[in-house]
């Protein structure tokens, strides 16, 4: 029986191994992007208080999202305009969808 | 003549209990492939060791119509008997009757025997098969479940507790196995979760299935809750009686000795190894080659294999064996292997078997991922776990012991008794390759030919210092030994060890970085 193994680098170094499943589906870490509005925990859309295009203040909510039957404010985490909203309300979604995307407001 | 009514009187009450949830409660337990409670207890004591207490238990809830309810039992079985002629006791949850829902009675049932067990110092083994709370009675249900929390934390580490998941295991339930020292699990029966798919349906929106959510493979392979998994409860059975065979009974024992055999000739501990430091290897083959009869007993064999831990004899006596798996991840420490080899170490420093730790590893695991999981954290409590452990410890380096890995891996920094390490040993804080590139990075970087310097000096260092020479100059190492007499002096170590006494300072109890 010949086993294939995997290349795994290793502080430089090449190392011939085998991988777990648990570590071939692991979650990759990506650089965050603060424009993107992700949720931090699944949970239901409840209402969405802006519509695309619309120019928002750092603080403003933007959506009700209820999860642990707690209504969760997700405010704006800076002045800008809604770029694009991912979501609506009534929508179950999971942790890290990504529910409104954010852009600069061209008037700054 | 009355006596003899009296006894048909006793034989028939107890006839109707032994029922447990009457017939067609049981055909359904063996169409979902279960055996019964009473058929499990049979199934893992001594053929007619058992005897049962507590027969004629009943709850005493009012509420909602249960006063009109016999629960036979109340739901659990609990006795004590013999597994090999020594004593144990067990309870088994008995899902035919109202699906094996706990009640305060129940609980208080549980509690008994676990009672029972630590005064007699002698191994529980709980059999969980259990919808979960008993609703109707409300907040005297998860009374019953703080009480079993707070005995499995008072047993913990006096005796060995075995947590048998054989159905579900669901809610608060899940804790008091989470708390015992062994959980074992058998495919497509044992379920174990903290809310059900119902639940993370309707209040998270994620779709999933009972067998994803908390199967048996699940528990196994990636959340590293279970420490055995087996096919059928048949398997599972044996696999308890097997670890029986080697833990002692209590903290104030040794494990049972039995007759010494010798390694089986197919290990030959010469040719296992590869000469190459970057190639695979099963280490588990390494163990085998110095335990009694090749008999390596796993825990944990599909969690986090990058590290092996398990149980085997050298000599007769039970030895904790800790080794890093090259074969997987390279042997990696990362946050999963350091919270399995912590806590294996504890159970064996709590109960008295020597730990002998096999060492080839590149280091702990880098990465963003690792260190927001908390690397740092969860690899401490290898370095805790080696430290606080007094019972005998020996550590043999196989090949790689590079940085914090090496010291981690029970060196003799945090007290090994013996350190042995083979020839092919790199006992190094990084490997060649790394190393020569930052101590040499001017040289190479100002060479005409950068590539070229780079190995030349990479070949220096390995030869300077990747070996086991560095260290056995300074003590570190006791013995620089060939392969074939690994066994020899592992037996050895652990004959002279026999009378070990370590004083540490008078505390209540550390704080491991749980």
């Amino acid at each position: 029986m010949t086993v294939k193994y995997e290349k795994f680098l290793l502080n430089g170094v090449e190392y011939k191994t085998l991988l777990t499943q648990k570590w071939i589906n692991r979650k990759r870490w990506e650089e965050p992007n603060p424009y993107l509005l992700s949720s931090h925990i699944p949970g239901t859309i409840m209402q969405i208080e802006v519509k695309e295009g619309q120019n928002v203040q750092e603080g403003d909510v933007l959506l009700i999202l209820q999860a642990m039957k707690m209504n969760n404010k997700l405010t704006a985490p800076f002045s800008g305009k809604i770029k694009k909203i991912h979501v609506n309300a009534g929508d179950k979604i999971p942790k890290g969808a990504l529910m409104i995307e954010m852009e600069e407001n061209e008037a700054v | 003549m009355s006596l003899k009514r009296n006894i048909l009187d006793l034989r028939k009450r107890k006839e109707i209990v032994l029922q447990g949830g009457g017939e067609d409660a049981i055909k359904k337990q063996a169409a979902m492939g279960k055996l019964t409670a009473r058929e499990r207890i049979e199934g893992i004591l001594d053929k007619g060791s058992f005897h049962e207490y507590d027969m004629f238990v009943e709850h005493q809830s009012k509420d909602f119509d249960m006063d009109k309810k016999v629960l036979h039992g109340d739901g659990v079985v609990i006795g004590t008997g013999t597994v090999y002629g020594e004593p144990v006791a067990i309870y088994a949850q008995d899902f035919t009757v109202a699906g094996g829902s706990l009640g305060l009675m129940h609980a208080r049932k549980i509690t008994k025997i676990m009672d029972h067990a630590i005064k007699m110092r002698m191994p529980i083994i709980g059999i969980n098969d259990s919808g979960g709370a008993r609703i109707q009675e409300g907040v005297d249900s998860l009374a019953g479940y703080g009480e079993i929390f707070f005995h499995n934390t008072q047993a913990s580490g006096v005796i060995p507790q075995l947590s048998v998941i054989l159905g579900p295991c669901a809610g608060g339930a899940v804790y008091s196995p989470a708390l015992t020292d062994f959980v074992f699990v058998v495919d497509n029966i044992s379920k174990m979760f903290i809310t059900g798919p119902e639940v993370v349906k309707t209040v998270l929106g994620e779709e999933v299935s009972m067998e994803e959510l908390g199967g048996a493979r699940v528990h196994a392979c990636i959340s590293g809750n279970a420490h055995f998994f087996a096919s059928t409860e048949q398997e599972c059975f044996e696999q308890i009686k097997k670890l029986l065979t080697f833990i002692p009974w209590n903290n104030q024992r040794k494990a049972k000795a039995f007759p010494a055999k010798a390694p089986k000739a197919e290990y030959n501990i010469e040719k296992i190894l590869p000469a190459d430091p970057t190639q695979p290897y099963d280490v588990r083959d390494i163990i085998r080659a110095v335990a009694d009869d090749s008999d390596f007993f796993e825990v944990q064999q599909d969690f986090a294999q990058n590290i092996v831990v398990g149980f085997g004899r050298i000599d007769g006596e039970t030895i904790g064996f800790v080794a890093n798996q090259p074969l997987v991840l390279a042997g990696v420490l990362d946050c999963d292997s350091a919270d399995k080899a912590g806590r294996f170490i504890r159970f064996c420093d709590a109960f008295n078997i020597p730990i002998v730790t096999f060492e080839d590893m590149p280091g702990y695991l880098p990465g963003v991922e690792q260190e927001y999981m908390g690397v740092i954290r969860h690899g401490a409590k290898v370095l805790y776990a080696y430290s606080e452990a007094t019972v005998p410890k020996v550590t043999v380096i196989l090949r790689k012991a590079y940085g914090g890995g090496y010291i981690a891996m029970n060196s003799r920094h945090l007290k090994a008794d013996f350190m042995f390490a083979w020839p092919t040993a790199e006992i190094a804080v990084m490997g060649p390759e790394g190393a020569a590139n930052i101590i040499f990075r001017k040289e190479i970087k100002e060479s005409a030919n950068p590539e070229e310097t780079r190995k030349q000096k990479v070949a220096e260092y390995r030869e300077k210092f990747a070996n086991p020479y560095v260290a056995a100059s300074k003590g570190y190492i006791d013995s620089v030994i060939e392969p074939s007499e690994t066994r020899l002096l592992l037996k050895h170590s652990i004959e002279v060890s026999g009378n070990k006494t370590v004083m540490t300072p008078v505390k209540k109890h550390g704080i491991p970085p749980f």
